[in-house]
């Protein structure tokens, strides 16, 4: 026994060693290729592509593959293909911190697009950024993510230059939803409810600072456990404070349910979330969701005449998920990577440098064309300066859109 | 407090899941004194069971037709799940010493979740479980669910079966004979082997109808219910005394309550504001464990099942 461990181990020893070369000698060649041949290099992308919230997932990670397929079917950079190393986060930090750790140790990956939650993000961000390696949300809205701990006081400072996201903030998030209960809506009192995630605990907060600025009453507050799915002591509290409405800090697998039991239990009051209870699931969970409420960053990609060849190119693809809240934001995060990635080319004669990873943090900063889901550039913090944002209804067992806006103050 | 009604009804539902899910913990401790922590996924895999029934059945069944099949598929699976544990992974272990079974229990409730994760269709995310539709009930101020009624029914009908069964019936008798002395019991020519797969196997249906109850309830059925709800019932079977069938329904409906209460009420005791709320409901739940624990060890009605049952 002894001896076959012993060899075991030393095959396994052998093969990880000679893997490791290849990777190296592979590295090594796209560095050196030049003019004739092709260099590949690679997009990585951090999602959850099981789990919860999957659905999101694989949204973002075909809009990121569609993406590559036309850099290298147009020949967007002469002499340079893209290709996709999409990693598993399941939605929870631990994996997305060991996702980029992989992916920096990959030196065929020039940058990365993901992940989805602010939470996963925050254990991500140090490490892409000790190694000059651009990463670019498609759906972060955490603040603190871009604009540091006390963004909440006025003191703004970016913790991370290599940290860009697509997607609006919960800065921005949180008050429109407010502005629209408040004075679209005429709801008065609202019961605030939230998951303590890094994601919906900051939506709460933005949610109820704005919204008793305009005047409004938060009748009573709630913390749940994000795995919680029975929440009928809850709803019981919110029938007796006499709630017009609930605000939810979270995502849709337990949304779903805390809007099925309220209406179940004749709380016939809508609940309103952020971009994270706006996916087709939530209405699968909620057969009862009917006029339900959800803010989601941008406008509707079906409404944007930029955004109709996405569409088209994406149901040609024939992927068998949707691209769902973010999959334009995903594919304008990969073709920020890819337009980046030209520039960095072109100023270098054509070849990739090889510090090229520094050279498209820098490159993405700069950024700006007209993507999918708008106009694409980034302000001194990362974050995308494109403000608008949507409210949608749940009518007929869909997502509605029910007011769009660019988010003023 | 005008909600007190309302949350005490919401409390001992509940606490009626926990207890239906204790049973099964209860009943293989008291008589092979192992801890089946993959008794949460078998509850899991009675609601995927379930599911499965419901999706074959053709669509337009009535839910009076199909609940009771959802139930008997529920049932089906969960059984053979926990009799195919018993067999293959409990068994080949049972004079080894007690940590390894324990280990085994651990494994199998990781290697059941991967199964349902990995090859049930669709079970990535939360899979839509039927509810009955209409309105619910009123009781004075109180609201009860119809996806509750189920629940409310079924629990003391499997508590009063199982009473007849152990006390009345000769297998009955065999499992309590079993419990209280394995060698002696099969000495006087009990079939000790299918005593204990009996005991494995009444745990399970007993958490399938839990879990046909939980989908009722919640609308939703995914691979990692069982395991935060199976914990919840181990707590409830040890809090009503671990071993003792009745103890098990009476920890499941105090911790029920106790969470209801707890989620309800803390915060607005002086001084607790900030411990209270959904989020503190497991803490509590666990500090009233460890009170009954330190108080009374053996739990709220002590012992095991061959003394009392």
């Amino acid at each position: 026994m002894r001896h076959r461990s012993a060899l075991v181990v030393s095959i396994a020893v052998i093969g990880a060693l000679s893997l490791s070369a290849c990777g190296a000698r592979d590295a090594k060649k796209g560095g050196d290729a030049a003019g004739g041949g092709s260099t590949t290099v690679t997009i990585g992308v951090d999602a959850p592509l099981t789990g919860d919230l999957s659905a999101l997932g694989l949204g973002i990670k075909n809009s990121v593959d569609l993406a590559i397929k036309q850099a290298n079917e147009k020949n967007e950079v002469p002499g340079v293909k893209f290709q996709i190393k999409a990693l598993d986060d399941t939605a929870k930090p631990a994996p997305g911190q060991q996702n980029a750790t992989q992916l920096v140790a990959d030196n065929n990956v020039i940058g990365v697009v993901g992940p989805l939650n602010s939470s996963v993000a925050q254990s991500m961000q140090q490490i892409f950024n000790d190694a000059n390696l651009v990463e670019i949300s498609p759906a972060n809205t955490g603040v603190a993510l871009s604009q540091g701990e006390k963004w909440a006081t006025g003191t703004k400072a970016r913790p991370f230059k290599s940290y860009f996201r697509t997607a609006t903030t919960d800065a921005v998030q949180g008050p429109f939803a407010a502005q629209y209960l408040f004075t679209d809506a005429k709801k008065s009192k609202v019961f605030l409810i939230d998951d303590q995630k890094t994601y919906g605990a900051g939506l709460a907060a933005t949610f109820k600072g704005e919204f008793t600025k305009l005047g409004g009453t938060i009748v009573g507050e709630e913390h749940v456990n994000p795995d919680d799915r029975d929440f009928n002591a809850i709803v019981t509290k919110v029938k007796a404070a006499g709630a017009e409405a609930v605000y939810y800090g979270g995502e849709y697998p337990a949304a779903g349910p805390l809007s099925l039991q309220l209406k179940d239990a004749g709380v016939n009051i809508p609940l309103m979330g952020g971009d994270g209870i706006q996916s087709g699931d939530f209405i699968k969970l909620n057969p009862k969701g009917q006029g339900d409420l959800a803010t989601a960053v941008g406008l509707p990609v079906e409404q944007l005449p930029t955004a109709a060849k996405f569409i088209a190119d994406y149901n040609a693809a024939g992927y068998k998920d949707k691209y769902e809240t973010y999959g334009g934001y995903s594919y304008d995060s990969a073709w920020a990577i890819v337009q980046a990635v030209k520039t960095v080319v072109a100023a270098n004669n054509g070849k990739v440098p090889t510090d090229v990873r520094k050279k498209v943090v820098d490159a993405v900063q700069q950024i700006s064309f007209d993507g999918v889901t708008g106009k694409v550039s980034f302000d001194e913090y990362g974050d995308t300066t494109n403000k608008q944002l949507t409210v949608y209804a749940v009518k007929d067992n869909a997502w509605a859109v029910e007011k769009s806006g660019t988010f003023a103050g | 407090m005008h909600d007190l009604p309302q949350q005490l009804a919401n409390g001992l539902i509940l606490g009626a899941l926990y207890g239906l899910v204790a049973i099964g913990y209860t009943m293989v401790y008291g008589i092979v004194q192992l801890i089946n922590f993959a008794h949460g996924e078998i509850f899991m895999v009675g609601g995927f069971g379930a599911l499965t029934a419901y999706l074959v059945l053709p669509g337009g069944t009535t839910l009076w037709l199909a609940v009771p099949l959802m139930l008997i598929a529920g049932i089906l699976v969960s059984t053979l799940v926990a009799v195919g544990a018993e067999r293959f992974a409990y068994r080949p272990l049972r004079t080894a010493p007690r940590l390894a079974p324990l280990i085994t229990a651990i494994g199998l409730s990781i290697v059941l979740q991967q199964l349902v994760f990995s090859f049930y269709p669709d079970a990535k995310k939360a899979r839509v479980f039927p509810k009955i539709p209409g309105d619910p009930f009123h009781l004075a101020s109180v609201t009860i669910q119809r996806s509750d009624v189920f629940l409310i029914i079924a629990a003391p009908v499997c508590m009063v079966i199982l009473g007849w069964f152990v006390a009345r019936t000769r297998s009955g008798r065999a499992m309590q004979a079993t419990s209280q002395d394995p060698d002696t019991a099969k000495l006087m020519g009990i079939d000790t082997d299918r005593v204990i797969v009996m005991a494995f196997a009444i745990g399970a249906a007993f958490a399938a109808v839990a879990a046909v109850a939980y989908g009722l309830r919640t609308g939703q059925v995914d691979f990692r219910m069982g395991f935060i709800l199976g914990l919840k019932a181990f707590t409830a079977a040890v809090l009503g005394g671990i071993g003792n069938i009745y103890g098990a329904m009476l920890g499941g409906l105090a911790l029920g309550l106790a969470e209801g209460l707890a989620t309800a009420y803390i915060q607005h005791v002086p001084g607790m504001h900030l411990f209270g709320g959904g989020a503190w409901k497991d803490v509590w739940a666990f500090v009233l464990l460890i009170v009954v624990l330190l108080v009374r060890p053996q739990g709220l009605l002590g012992e095991r099942v061959a003394d009392r049952a």
